[in-house]
């Protein structure tokens, strides 16, 4: 897995993620702020075409991609596995109900006033995956798997043994304000949440992407390639890895809190070990060590439970036996689509895209000469 | 003083069944050099054939042998139809397959069985004797602990005494040379995965009456503290992994009856953490030169 097709050897000259020619290159942050500026006007077309619930899904399909992102980073350029980012989301929405609950309380409400929610969240997040982090940074292959599952399983539990704050199982309610009244008085909530939740994604997509192909996105590279080689070139390894713990606890725990605010309410269940599960499944379906597979994977994320929803409607199942059907065919299709991605595929769907466009950009050449 | 001598008489039989569990790990770590995060959805599958054949015949003995069965089987089954696939080469591979398989074990038994809690019958009563006064062991404690004597036994005769296990030892120590000398490594280590999955089976049919119950999700907390029990006694380790499992199961029986049972899971993982962070090898492990 190490050996993702992001560090392909410069001879056979590489193919960029975006596939531009290499006469005209673009700077970077420009390049991606240019890509943002599309990937905003697509979404706001989008937001108008679309029904409601979609405008839902879409906006929940960008809370998981702040989160998948993260583990990306983490997992695929770093080479960290964690199986505890679904507790880091948790701790991202808990921030967020909580200060939105003070803010509440004390009467203020106000657009304005989220940004600060999720600042916060991000902050917080921060800091509980320096903890996680530097723990991580000495830890190898089962034993690093071994904590985060730890984490992933003992996070949640938290929230029953500081039932004063948290709420135990039944979870904290997130008010949120309605959209601006400059929007008009029938603005359809979800649109606006879309474009909440759009927006922080996209911030949190540029400064990612940048990151990925900054130094620091390097030495993340070599770490994972090669610790003795990357130790010998100068790069202080430990303090990468925390580096990339935290980025990634930051994308997990943004996400998390995008994803507390579109539903309003946060509890213990939604963040269970399972979501860190499907999470790690998500990434490694997409394409280890691509941004873009994370998008892949969020999409699957949001799209499959809904497949399988229509998949039970169209059987004649009794109500008891479509229920067990639907909460869990999602499940079993990720578990074996993982296990059959990790023995035939490790690229995954970016990696099998990828190859594609290659083929077909060589046939393509090769036909004009 | 009464209170102290029930928590620790507690803590070794729920010490027990995680030195079981670990035990289970460290097989199968030895083998194949695999952490096998699907044990614990695998020990429950077994649990839930076991609920089946004990409800079709109402006898949990005839269940009991079938949970031990299926548990051989799975173990099988998941190394000669996945593992064996499995790239080896990353550390990662093997642990993110096993996380699909406990998703897709998972969510199986959820659809075959729903996903509610289901009562688990224990053989024995499990409210404790008094001898002088002095509330000690339980009819059901006393079961636990032949049941994983029994079987520490026997894995100890199989591996030292016999030719078999002297033919896995050798398949997982030196591979190439085993197969020179004409083992059948292969063989070897779909038993070893046969075996370890058998414990675990064990040591689910053991813990999940003392827990909430039978449910896909039920060993999930018990494998966390297991693969602690395992690291502390260096997951390298079969007498490591019993006194791990003792270990883990007095000090989690100690915070339970001391500070709350609210706090099992965090005195889990502040275990693991310190292990980890103090002694990555395991208290057992041999002190071995820094590699650079």
């Amino acid at each position: 897995m190490s050996a993702t097709g992001v560090a392909a050897p410069p001879a056979t000259r590489a193919p960029r993620p975006e596939g531009r020619p290499e006469g005209r290159r673009v700077p970077t942050l420009l390049r991606h702020l240019g890509l943002a500026a599309v990937a905003a006007s697509a979404l706001l077309a989008v937001s108008y075409g679309l029904e409601p619930f979609r405008n839902f899904q879409l906006a929940t399909v960008a809370a998981y991609l702040c989160a998948t992102a993260g583990l990306t980073i983490l997992t695929g350029l770093n080479g960290q596995l964690s199986l505890g980012h679904g507790a880091l989301m948790a701790v991202g929405a808990y921030t967020v109900a909580l200060t939105q609950d003070a803010f509440a309380d004390r009467g203020r409400t106000g657009g304005g006033l989220l940004v600060v929610s999720l600042v916060a969240a991000v902050a917080t997040s921060v800091a509980v995956g320096a903890v996680v982090g530097v723990a991580a940074a000495r830890l190898r292959g089962p034993y690093l798997a071994g904590v985060t599952l730890a984490v992933a399983v003992v996070v949640p539990a938290l929230t029953v043994t500081f039932d004063g704050v948290l709420n135990g199982e039944q979870g904290l309610p997130v008010p949120v304000a309605p959209p601006p009244a400059a929007l008009g008085p029938y603005f359809p909530y979800e649109r606006w949440q879309l474009w909440v939740a759009g927006s922080a994604t996209l911030l949190c997509l540029v400064l990612l992407a940048n990151l990925v192909r900054s130094r620091y996105g390097r030495t993340f590279r070599a770490v994972r390639d090669d610790e003795i080689a990357a130790r010998l070139a100068g790069i202080h390894v430990a303090r990468t890895q925390v580096l990339a713990f935290v980025v990634s606890a930051a994308g997990a725990g943004l996400g998390g809190a995008l994803l507390a605010v579109l539903a309003q309410s946060v509890s213990p269940g939604a963040f269970s070990l399972t979501l860190s599960l499907f999470l790690l499944m998500a990434v490694v379906i997409g394409g280890l060590g691509r941004l873009a597979g994370a998008l892949w994977g969020a999409a699957l994320l949001v799209a499959l439970p809904d497949l399988t929803h229509t998949l039970t409607d169209l059987l004649t199942l009794s109500p008891a036996a479509a229920q067990r059907l639907e909460g869990n065919l999602p499940l079993a299709i990720f578990g074996s689509t993982l296990v059959v991605v990790m023995i035939a595929a490790p690229g995954g769907v970016q990696g099998l895209l990828s190859r594609l466009a290659r083929t077909l950009r060589d046939r393509w050449r090769a036909g004009r000469r | 003083m009464d209170r102290f001598v029930f928590l620790t008489l507690d803590g070794l039989s729920r010490g027990a069944v995680y030195a079981a569990f670990a035990l289970a790990l460290v097989l199968i770590w030895r083998a194949a050099r695999i952490v096998n995060f699907a044990q614990g959805a695998m020990a429950v599958a077994a649990a839930y054939a076991a609920y089946s054949v004990s409800a079709a015949t109402g006898s949990y003995w005839l269940g009991f042998v079938a949970a031990l069965a299926v548990g051989l089987l799975l173990g099988a089954v998941v190394d000669v139809a996945v593992m064996r696939f499995v790239d080896h080469r990353s550390p990662l591979n093997p642990v993110i397959v096993a996380l699909g398989l406990v998703l897709l074990i998972q969510a199986v038994l959820g659809m075959v069985y729903g996903n509610e809690f289901r009562p688990a019958a224990a053989p024995f009563s499990r409210s404790a004797l008094t001898v002088g006064g002095l509330a000690v062991l339980s009819p059901y404690d006393v079961f636990v602990f032949a049941a994983v004597g029994t079987v520490g036994a026997a894995l100890a005769w199989i591996f030292t005494r016999t030719a078999v296990g002297l033919r896995m030892r050798a398949a997982a120590f030196a591979p190439e040379v085993s197969r020179l000398l004409g083992v059948n490594v292969g063989g070897m280590l779909t038993l070893g995965w046969a075996l370890a999955s058998g414990v675990g089976a064990l040591a689910g049919m053991l813990v999940i009456p003392t827990e909430l119950g039978l449910h896909p999700h039920a060993m999930d907390l018990v494998f966390v503290s297991a693969f602690t029990a395992a690291v502390v006694g260096g997951l390298d380790s079969p007498p490591g992994a019993i006194v791990g499992g003792v270990g883990v199961g007095l000090l989690l029986s100690y915070v339970s009856g001391y500070a709350g049972g609210d706090l099992i899971p965090l005195a889990v993982l502040v275990l693991l953490l310190a292990v980890l962070l103090v002694r990555p090898g395991g208290l057992f492990a041999p002190v071995t030169a820094r590699r650079v």
